[in-house]
């Protein structure tokens, strides 16, 4: 337990290493293939070897352990601390696992990339701050991963900067967070002058006596939260930046965009369990922002050709579900999702990275321009990358929810949650079937990918068609193990209905015990637990049949000759014109007050005009007086003088 | 002593110094106007010395002494500028202006 300094340590070890090898030799690749995902594995050793000494005998109250006092001011103490639970034992074990994978994948498909070495760098670093946000001690020292987050999410966007939409991906993606930043900052500004301090066990403790459960504060403290949790976890109406961030190479995707940073949202929640159980009103919001958006981004997800951009809409989709989880107060349902999650999306990202990586190189071959991840160039690719095929297969059941992939078990348990609680409160009904239409779209869309990527004729071209061959093993390793994940995942937390032992739930016991008793009971009866099973089941049934019917691979053209959008199609292929409508309502007007009253009117106005030449045109006038004075007559000096003296007499001398 | 009679010559010949400072335009007449001020501080001060003390004799021989350089120096100016411009009319020595 006390080598827990080690986890994050490793990864920022790593970073130094990769960053000084960047810096001084770039061509250095072995030593930065070796250290890259060696510190990575490092640290998931490091932190089994935590996770075990944190699970015997059986998980208990939260290991802490304090490095030294970080802002001493007045009463408050803000240690550099870690904290060791439950929870973030969950999620240290993803970061590094998932992570170590990731990377490992990274060594095959970044290989010939001239930014090989600055790539692992930020990697590590940022995963180095995703440790740090997940075993923080406290809202600040989880703040600052939040933040270094952030900026590896951004320095990874805008990897390949020398294109303009690369580096404007980038930026989007942080300035957005910055509105999500701005949540958190004053939540915690909240917290502290309600309870006096920020470290989560003194919270906490303090939480029941300092609010009142359902006050303004305390929903004003999660609302604040969540703002920052939507920012992170791309929920609406923060969620524009997520899909553009699918700028940034592949593995960045799976890792920061797919299974780890995105997550940190719902991981916040998650944490606040206890606060946002004492607010109905936020953990409503929670949810009802949760459903929408998993309705909302599915949609979009139908008809996108870019194979990252459904991934994209699909995370964006998850996390919602995900929020439906946290938001109904099943905690550990949430964090299961996440879990499974975050296998099955990083082996769809991956095996979409497997995907581009066979088109880029057909396509470099022949020196062809057409577009690598669009899926109207592919199809077909089933007898060019069959393992990709076969895993990617696993994933998209698991997404579907097809029993028995991990994918169902959790979003499962999380629409079962929100049934249960629309018992109590009929509003979760309308989330439980936002998410049951969520989850026939999602099934659908995902069929739609597969089918267009994989199956069908080949549209790549006649002359790249040979040179499409699956990716090396350091690639499709990763791969099978994700697979394996995604596929028997759902183990974790097996429901006792079909005669499971709801482990994870167990193990999480400790950190959602003391929301528990706030939340309204709520439990449905084992037959309506199975028919909701059968709904959700017989819905992603549906959703896979009717893509297999509705959708002809085979009448698909290459994008280069594919017909225009029209109608609702279009709509959706133009994302609901979200991003025209931010555009219209904040952009414009925010660009019109910088133009024209920001910069004509303070700067150039003001600044510049009574400021800088307005004291010119003081001193010049001072000067003009001088020189008048200094006029060169003897006399007049000393008539000056002496009335200067009598003045100064009159002065003295009263 | 006659401490106010004295400090009444010591006043008036001060004021008869500025007057004379601020009236002419000879720099040779001004500089015996800033003589006849210091001097008539000297005066004061040693009017003053017979009641509070031998401070103020003290001072009028620093005084004297300044005043002697000061004379020394500015009469040479006053040479200088004369062999430069002929004259010594304050009116008419006005080259250093702003």
């Amino acid at each position: 337990m006390q080598l827990v300094w080690l986890v994050p340590l490793l990864p920022l070890l790593g970073f130094v290493l990769n960053g000084t090898l960047a810096l001084t030799r770039p061509q250095a690749k072995t030593a930065v293939s070796l250290i890259g995902p060696g510190v990575l594995l490092a640290a998931f050793g490091v932190a089994i070897a935590v996770v075990k000494d944190l699970a015997t005998p059986h998980p208990g109250a939260p290991v802490v352990v304090t490095y030294w006092d970080w802002m001493p001011v007045g009463a408050l103490h803000i240690s550099a601390a870690l904290q060791v639970d439950s929870l973030s034992a969950v999620m240290i074990l993803i970061v590094t696992g998932v992570g170590s994978l990731i990377h490992i994948f990274s060594v095959g498909y970044m290989r010939s990339d001239d930014g090989y070495a600055r790539f692992f760098a930020y990697l590590n670093l940022f995963v180095f701050f995703m440790l740090v946000l997940v075993l923080g001690a406290s809202f600040p020292v989880m703040f600052v991963g939040w933040e270094g987050v952030g900026l590896c999410s951004y320095l990874l966007i805008g990897f390949w900067f020398d294109v303009t939409a690369n580096a404007d991906a980038g930026k989007k993606a942080f300035i957005m967070n910055r509105i999500g930043d701005f949540g958190f900052l004053a939540a915690m500004f909240l917290i502290f002058q309600s309870t006096g301090a920020l470290d989560f066990q003194s919270v906490f403790t303090a939480a029941p006596t300092a609010f009142a459960p359902g006050s303004g504060t305390i929903t004003a403290i999660t609302l604040f939260l969540f703002l920052g949790g939507a920012g992170k976890s791309a929920q609406i109406p923060l969620y524009t930046w997520l899909p553009d961030a699918m700028a940034g190479p592949t593995p960045v995707s799976a890792l920061i965009h797919a299974a780890t940073m995105v997550t940190a949202g719902v991981y916040l929640v998650a944490r606040a369990n206890l606060l946002f159980a004492m607010a109905p009103v936020s953990s409503a919001v929670v949810a009802g922002v949760g459903a929408l958006t998993a309705l909302f981004a599915a949609t979009i997800a139908l008809k996108q050709w870019d194979i990252k951009k459904v991934l994209a809409y699909s995370t964006v989709s998850q996390l919602g579900y995900m929020f439906i989880g946290v938001g109904t107060g099943a905690y550990a349902a949430g964090v299961f999702h996440l879990a499974t999650h975050a296998f099955f999306k990083a082996l769809l990202f991956l095996g979409s990275g497997s995907v581009i990586h066979a088109m880029h190189a057909a396509y470099h071959h022949t020196h062809s321009q057409e577009d690598a991840q669009d899926m109207r160039n592919m199809g077909g690719l089933r007898k060019h990358l069959p393992w990709t095929w076969a895993l990617m297969w696993i994933a998209t059941l698991a997404i579907a929810g097809i029993p028995p992939f991990a994918g169902f078990f959790s979003k499962d348990e999380i629409l079962g949650a929100a049934f249960a609680r629309g018992t109590t409160q009929p509003i979760w009904y309308v989330f439980w079937v936002f998410g049951l239409i969520g989850a026939l779209l999602t099934a659908f869309y995902m069929t739609r990918m597969m089918l267009y990527t994989f199956h069908g004729p080949n549209r790549t071209g006649d002359q790249e068609r040979e040179h499409l061959h699956e990716a090396p093993w350091v690639m499709t390793g990763p791969l099978v193990v994700l697979g394996i994940l995604s596929l028997a995942g759902g183990a974790l937390n097996l429901p006792a209905l079909i005669g499971g032992g709801s482990w994870l739930e167990h193990w999480l016991a400790p950190v959602t015990a003391g929301s528990a008793s706030l939340l309204p009971a709520s439990e449905v009866s084992q037959g309506t637990e199975w028919t909701l099973i059968a709904v959700a089941v017989a819905i992603a049934l549906i959703g896979i049949a009717g893509a297999i019917q509705l959708l002809k691979p085979a009448s698909l053209v290459p994008a280069r000759q594919s017909p225009a959008e029209h109608g609702f199609g279009k709509v959706l292929a133009n994302k609901w014109y979200v991003d025209e409508l931010y555009d219209t309502v904040v952009v414009k007007p925010i660009g019109w007050v910088s133009r024209v009253i920001l910069w004509k009117g303070v700067d150039q106005g003001v600044i510049d005009g009574a400021g800088v030449n307005g004291s010119v045109g003081v001193s010049k006038a001072l000067g003009w007086v001088g020189s008048k004075l200094q006029n060169g007559e003897v006399g007049f000096y000393v008539v000056l003088f002496v009335l200067g003296v009598a003045l100064v007499l009159r002065a003295a001398i009263r | 002593m006659l401490l106010g009679p004295t400090l009444a010559v010591a006043a008036v010949l001060f004021v008869i110094g500025v007057l004379g400072v601020l009236i002419r335009r000879n720099a040779i007449i001004i500089f015996m106007c800033v003589e006849l001020m210091l001097n008539a501080v000297n005066l004061t001060f040693i009017a003053f010395a017979q009641s509070l003390g031998v401070g103020g004799q003290i001072f009028v021989f620093f005084v004297m002494a300044v005043a002697a350089a000061e004379a020394a120096v500015g009469l040479a100016i006053v040479l200088a500028i004369y062999r430069h411009k002929e004259t010594v009319d304050l009116r008419n020595i006005n080259i250093l202006k702003g």
